[in-house]
């Protein structure tokens, strides 16, 4: 190894996983742990309970919430996570990723702020994923008396909607319903006992911005679907495609893909999204704004300003954003007050120079959101 | 120009300490390595977290993943102090009269020479451990603040209070002073000798761009200094009051590269600065004269220490690029 590969190794990729007790953490856990993929994890997990694997580097921590002493109510980050990731990186060469495993009543946003708001964590991982698992017979349950579960949901780059076995389907097409109103960007995969293929759970690069949203195509379905859109040839579905192939999942995504759309199109497209669902016991709602070209000028400020002043309302976002006279597509992705954005690839000859944003969150006005989005555009004086 | 007699090691080394005349660098993987006739080896830790030179007894304590606490002398001799199965330490600190200090999870353990264990819950997780000069005292830094414990007489801890997450602590030599390195990369102080009753005096050291995770007092006592930013940041302690309203000295200051450890000279008013890009300055307080130990190495030093004499510097980098340097040419 060379002395500069030795400074910049790559950041060692890591899986939140989330769920109420009993929605199957523990058996998808076993399932990674044991599966033949070649590949080594450290675990973190809030007690040992019943991971079976000896040889796995199993970590037990106790969570603890910190909040940084800097004014901001929703900079909180896990002070236990930056304690033994630290830890775990001192000696790399035992594994390839990192999986956390929250209790069922965590809050999975300190988990995710975490590796973007200490630097010594954020300089050697970087958070993959966040995989939800939801138990299908009991949401509805753990919906009406606990805001985690939403949470848990809302914030998910992944949801399993496990123990499909134990529901009728009808049951069944509520529930992810409801999943979807809660968070309409994430991938929703049906499962029992946790089965899943696992290349669906690691590795998704949900949080990179050169990946984002490259994987996401409810994320960009949403917002088609907002404004009557029709996919055609020359919208991103071509694209996402294509880098499915890639994944050697173009079949199997293509139609999940389609399911999700369609129980989307039929449950619940009539509602917006605009306001808190008029479905029972959630509390959650997603804004997903789309526009043509946009300035920098007025965009960042915009941005800036959105996030600062609704920041602790705001669960998650994500946008991919056309800027005039650009040739680069810029995405951006935040938590709560967090805010990242970079320059991706150039945009493609056939693809649409539009931008697209989602916010998920709590209380979040939609029509100023829509009005000052806008108030970017290129065209707009 | 020093000269470096190197020891390369393979992985991320956590701490260095001379056991008398010899120089031991414990390596995060848990092996300990002594120079005494040759390099020496021991397999003390599976998975080495912390260790601390205690002073009294010139050995070297430590604890890992494995759950033990140890104490390694110089012939190589370990001592296993403890055991919490299953359970990181994290923390060890070494306090008078043989007794040692470390934590696993919320709880902060004192064992006495004799091998009495005395528990101390916290609420919170015990993030740094530190002994009192004088007295049978530990403070443990835990979330907002610390907890302050007189190990053989029964009772609350006196609470320190500062909101946020208090990483390491550690005491001025004379016990006056009282400070902690914070999750905001920022230091913040108490001062201990107020009179009874008074309100507690606060002191908030400010401005790093990066968290302090090494921090030195000066040979009398006078001066912390601590890594952090791009130059060592040294407090001053003499007045009674401590830094409050005053300046720190930043020594040693380089564009980009930052300073992750720094280590007092022994008698001297002059600090060991080691940088991210391992290089290695000494600096002197009076004057900010500085000298160069070690040009460049592989990674960040990790830690570094002085032999009693003054003449040699032991250092420890996270690449495992270690050596002892030697000023008296």
């Amino acid at each position: 190894m060379t002395a500069s590969a030795a400074e910049t190794p790559k950041p060692i990729p890591v899986t939140v996983l989330t769920g109420y007790l009993g929605a199957g953490k523990t058996t998808l856990l076993n399932r990674i742990l044991s599966e033949n993929h070649g590949r080594k994890y450290a675990v973190i997990v809030n007690e040992f309970g019943e991971i079976g694997i000896d040889n796995d580097l199993i970590v037990e921590s106790d969570e603890e919430i910190y909040e940084m002493n800097n004014g901001c109510v929703c900079c909180t980050v896990r002070g236990d996570l930056i304690r033994v990731v630290e830890g775990l990186m001192r000696r790399p060469g035992r594994f390839d990723a990192i999986i956390v495993e929250t209790t069922g009543l965590a809050d999975p946003v300190p988990v995710a702020q975490t590796f973007f708001m200490d630097d010594d964590v954020r300089a050697k991982t970087e958070l993959d994923a966040v995989v939800a698992l939801v138990d299908a017979k009991h949401l509805p349950l753990r919906l009406k008396d606990s805001r985690e579960a939403e949470d848990q949901i809302a914030f998910a780059d992944v949801v399993l909607l496990n123990k499909t076995d134990l529901v009728t389907p009808e049951e069944l097409a509520r529930i992810e319903a409801t999943v979807r109103v809660i968070n309409p960007s994430a991938r929703i995969y049906r499962t029992e006992r946790s089965n899943i293929d696992l290349t669906r759970v690691l590795d998704q690069g949900a949080f990179s911005l050169e990946r984002a949203l490259e994987n996401d195509p409810h994320f960009l379905e949403e917002a088609a679907h907002e404004h009557d859109h029709v996919c055609g040839p020359d919208c991103d579905h071509d694209h996402h495609h294509h880098h499915h192939a890639h994944d050697h999942d173009h079949d199997h995504h293509d139609h999940h893909h389609d399911h999700d759309h369609h129980h989307h199109d039929h449950d619940h497209g009539h509602h917006h999204h605009d306001a808190p669902s008029p479905i029972h016991d959630v509390t959650v709602q997603s804004v997903s704004l789309r526009g043509g070209q946009m300035i920098p000028d007025r965009f960042f400020p915009w941005i800036q300003k959105v996030t600062q002043t609704m920041g602790p309302n705001i669960l998650r976002l994500k946008g991919i954003i056309a800027f005039a006279g650009d040739e680069q597509r810029y995405v951006v992705q935040g938590v709560h007050m967090i805010i990242e954005g970079d320059h991706q690839r150039p945009w493609k000859e056939n693809e649409a120079r539009e931008s697209r944003l989602v916010f998920i969150g709590r209380d979040l006005d939609r029509k100023k959101l829509e009005e000052s989005f806008k108030a970017c555009e290129a065209q707009a004086n | 120009m020093p000269t470096i007699a190197p020891l390369d090691l393979s992985g991320h080394v956590v701490a260095v300490a001379y056991l008398g005349d010899v120089p031991v660098f414990a390596e995060a993987s848990g092996l300990v390595h002594r120079l005494e006739d040759g390099h020496k080896t021991i397999e003390a830790q599976d998975g080495l977290l912390t260790a601390v030179y205690d002073p009294l007894t010139e050995t070297l304590l430590t604890g890992g993943e494995d759950g033990r606490v140890l104490r390694i002398a110089r012939t190589g001799a370990v001592d296993e102090l403890a055991v919490v199965p299953r359970r990181w330490i994290g923390q060890v600190a070494a306090g008078p009269q043989g007794a040692v200090a470390y934590a696993s999870g919320k709880t902060a353990f004192v064992r006495l020479a004799d091998g009495t264990v005395k528990a101390f819950a916290e609420e919170r997780t015990v993030e740094g451990l530190a002994f009192a000069p004088k007295g049978l005292r530990l403070a443990a830094a835990r979330y907002n603040g610390v907890s302050l414990h007189w190990v053989a007489i029964p009772g609350d801890p006196v609470d320190l209070d500062w909101k946020g997450a208090h990483n390491a602590v550690t005491f001025s030599p004379d016990g006056r002073f009282l400070v902690t390195s914070m999750q905001e990369n920022a230091l913040h102080g108490w001062k201990l000798d107020s009179k009874p009753g008074a309100e507690a005096r606060h002191m908030r050291m400010t401005g790093y761009p990066a968290k302090v995770k090494s921090l030195s007092w000066s040979a009398k006592g006078k001066w912390l200094a601590s890594s952090g930013a791009p130059a060592a940041i040294v407090w001053p302690f003499q007045s009674k009051d401590g830094p409050m309203g005053k300046a720190p000295l930043e020594l040693g200051t380089r564009g980009n590269v930052m300073v992750t450890a720094v280590a007092c000279h022994p008698s001297e008013d002059v600090v060991a600065i080691g940088y991210s890009d391992g290089m290695i300055l000494a600096a002197r307080f009076a004057d900010s004269r500085e000298v160069v130990l070690r040009r460049q190495g592989k990674g960040a030093l990790t830690a570094m220490a002085w032999h009693k004499s003054g003449q040699r510097l032991a250092f420890a980098s996270e690449t495992g690029d270690c050596g002892v340097v030697d000023i008296t040419v």
